[in-house]
């Protein structure tokens, strides 16, 4: 276990990159603490998984350093950096059985056989393949191999990180479900270092203390599920989280007052001239659907999901999402929406602006 | 759905039984014919049984030749095998390289059979012979149409250069099959080089490398132009395989009778080991889907 840290990091696949855009991987100073459960977060292509790739020394970035322990590894290979990865697709050694498919990790590294032989019944208990032990790994569903593949990342004690690379993609809903639970255990009973990669919001703020969210190669919010709900850093988490996501509007910002296409929103902050474009975001959970107040909305249809109703609307030509509760009557003249001024961000060229107190 | 019942479909299978008649099943029964009869000349056949299939039984000069043929496949397939393995481990995975190296593998595949034979036997002669004239100066006393071992070694080493590529093409396939992700996995999992290639790399490749010996097998274990150009079946009978000796015998001393026999004794141990291969490879796909 150990905390890695990330100085100056960059990557990308040309030989010669030469503007932004040509890195997988944009520049990126990060500590990753030692015993943290993280997730990175992200949509395809984002970067994430040749993030990771670098942390596990399968990639040798294009420029900066990797610390374990404040140790330099940047140029070590994988084997000596001591990490375990677990891949988005089950990879076994097809002609081993599962048995030997679990110790092959502890086995490469030497130890004593029947320590090897406990540590592999363990695990086999946690993934639950006792009673499949001794066949062939090759004859296993896509589900049960992807399981071997996940015990033989966890077999191993005294790994410096845990890394998982959208490992549950392949498995079942309810086996999805199952494992997470086990690896959220596993990082209870054992304090390892864990990244986990994923696009799906759900996997990745019940897993994880921290959540890193990434966008075009860049890291763009980490924080706890609240921060990333309450704050987006960046509009992309607030579209990225959240269900349906934030509600982004152009605005024009004067002091404490925005104004969208001329209607005044009070803010709680006040802000200093902005540069660029200026949007406010709101998240659907702190809009009102109103009678009286705040900017005129078409409200095009309501969709009752169970335990709350989400508002599709058009406000100014732009969609906009309302959540009202369950209970809440929704008649045709509430024709207006309000936003709770405590939870309206503001945004200049989609990154968020801190205010001060007005 | 139901099926609509006429029997004059048959007609349509009509014109490929007609064409494998003509190319395979006819002249195999000629052979079965001439196998159990012999003749004095002037096209008159006697009834004889079965005494070519047993004089074939007792004959040293058969079991001598398929002694000679199965060490010739023997040796061919445990020196092209591994070593196509080994190039196809070492070509580069892509890029122009990839590409050059394809191409120059595949150029030996190309050449005429008796062309092979022809270059190789100028190419170690020692009057006139890049090789032979070279080992010939480095004191090496080599001389192919005199010493036995030294026939063998030129043929052997001839099919190799021929035929290695073929190996290394198919393996090379298989190995450009394996997803990236199991070699990271082999590093995350510190596994020699020995256990990517035991346990990801040699099973992966299992099912092509089951074609290549089995075409390797046929091929090798059929063989006649190239051996024959070089050395003429000699020096003596050193290396006179089984289909050498077959023309000579039905064409050289025109025993038609002791010929068929044999022909159809080759045909059957090619069948009957191409038959156990087939065996194999489909256990081999049925293990993989169970």
């Amino acid at each position: 276990m150990a905390k890695i840290t990330l100085d100056n990091l960059a990557h990308s696949y040309l030989p010669n990159p030469a503007s932004d855009d040509d890195y997988a991987l944009k520049e990126l100073n990060h500590d990753w603490q030692d015993g943290a459960a993280y997730a990175l977060l992200g949509s395809s292509g984002c970067g994430k998984s040749t993030l990771l790739n670098i942390i596990s020394g399968l990639l040798q970035p294009s420029q900066g350093r990797i610390l374990f322990d404040d140790v330099d590894v940047t140029h070590q290979a994988t084997a000596e950096r001591n990490i375990a990865q677990v891949f988005q697709f089950p990879v076994v050694y097809d002609t081993m059985t599962v048995r030997e498919n679990l110790a092959f990790p502890l086995r490469n590294r030497g130890g004593d056989e029947a320590a090897i032989a406990a540590r592999v019944n363990e695990i086999a208990q946690m993934i639950g393949m006792e009673d499949v032990l001794s066949k062939k790994a090759r004859g296993l569903t896509a589900d049960a191999k992807q399981k071997i593949s996940l015990g033989r990342g966890m077999v191993r004690k005294d790994v410096n990180a845990l890394l998982f690379d959208e490992p549950l993609t392949v498995i079942d809903p309810h086996m999805k479900w199952e494992l997470r639970t086990q690896l959220k255990k596993l990082h209870h009973d054992f304090g390892h270092t864990m990244i986990y990669v994923t696009h799906d919001q759900t996997e990745a703020l019940t897993f994880a203390d921290k959540v890193v969210v990434m966008y075009e190669g860049r890291v763009v919010q980490i924080g706890t599920p609240e921060e990333l709900f309450e704050r987006p850093d960046h509009t992309f988490v607030g579209y990225f989280i959240g269900s349906p996501g934030m509600n982004v509007m152009p605005a024009r910002v004067e002091g404490s007052r925005a104004y969208v296409e001329g209607t005044e929103i009070v803010l709680t902050q006040g802000y200093q001239p902005l540069e660029g474009r200026v949007e406010i975001g709101v998240r659907p959970e702190y809009a009102r659907l109103t009678q009286s107040e705040g900017m005129p909305v078409k409200v095009r249809r309501v969709e009752d999901v169970g335990r709350h109703k989400i508002i599709r609307a058009e406000c100014f030509g732009h969609d906009i999402n309302i959540i009202a509760g369950e209970d809440d009557r929704i008649s045709a003249d509430m024709n207006r929406v309000s936003f709770d001024p405590a939870h309206v961000n503001v945004y200049a060229n989609d990154w968020r602006v801190q205010g001060e107190a007005a | 759905m139901e099926k609509t019942v006429n029997q004059k479909a048959w007609f349509l299978v009509l014109p490929v039984l007609v064409l494998v008649a003509f190319s395979a099943i006819i002249p195999l029964m000629t052979v079965v014919n001439y196998s159990v009869q012999d003749s004095f000349g002037q096209n008159q056949f006697f009834w004889a049984g079965l005494v070519w299939f047993e004089d074939l039984l007792h004959s040293e000069r058969m079991w001598d030749a398929l002694g000679r043929q199965l060490f010739f496949s023997g040796a061919i397939l445990a020196i092209e095998v591994p070593l196509g393995v080994f190039v196809a481990l070492n070509m580069p995975k892509k890029g122009l390289w990839a590409s050059v190296c394809l191409v120059l593998m595949s150029l030996p595949l190309l050449i005429p059979w008796n062309v092979v034979g022809t270059i190789w036997q100028v190419f170690a002669r020692t009057d006139i012979g890049l090789l032979g004239y070279t080992l010939d100066s480095l004191g090496i006393n080599y001389n192919y149409t005199q010493n036995a071992a030294h026939a063998w070694i030129t043929i052997i080493v001839m099919d190799v250069w021929h035929w290695t590529s073929l190996v290394a093409l198919l393996a090379y396939a298989g190995l450009q099959s394996i997803p990236n992700a199991y070699y990271q996995a082999a590093r995350i999992d510190q596994a020699s080089r020995w256990a990517v290639f035991r346990y990801i790399e040699l099973p992966k490749m299992m099912g092509v490398l089951m074609i290549a010996i089995l075409l390797r097998f046929m091929d090798s274990f059929m063989i006649y132009t190239e051996p024959f150009v070089v050395t003429g079946g000699g020096p003596g009978n050193a290396t006179t395989l089984l289909s050498i000796d077959l023309v000579k015998m039905a064409l050289g001393q025109f025993d038609l009778g002791n010929a068929a026999a044999f022909s159809i004794m080759y045909f059957l141990v090619i069948l009957a080991i191409s038959w156990v291969f087939y065996t194999v490879m489909v256990n081999l796909d049925k293990r993989d889907t169970k």
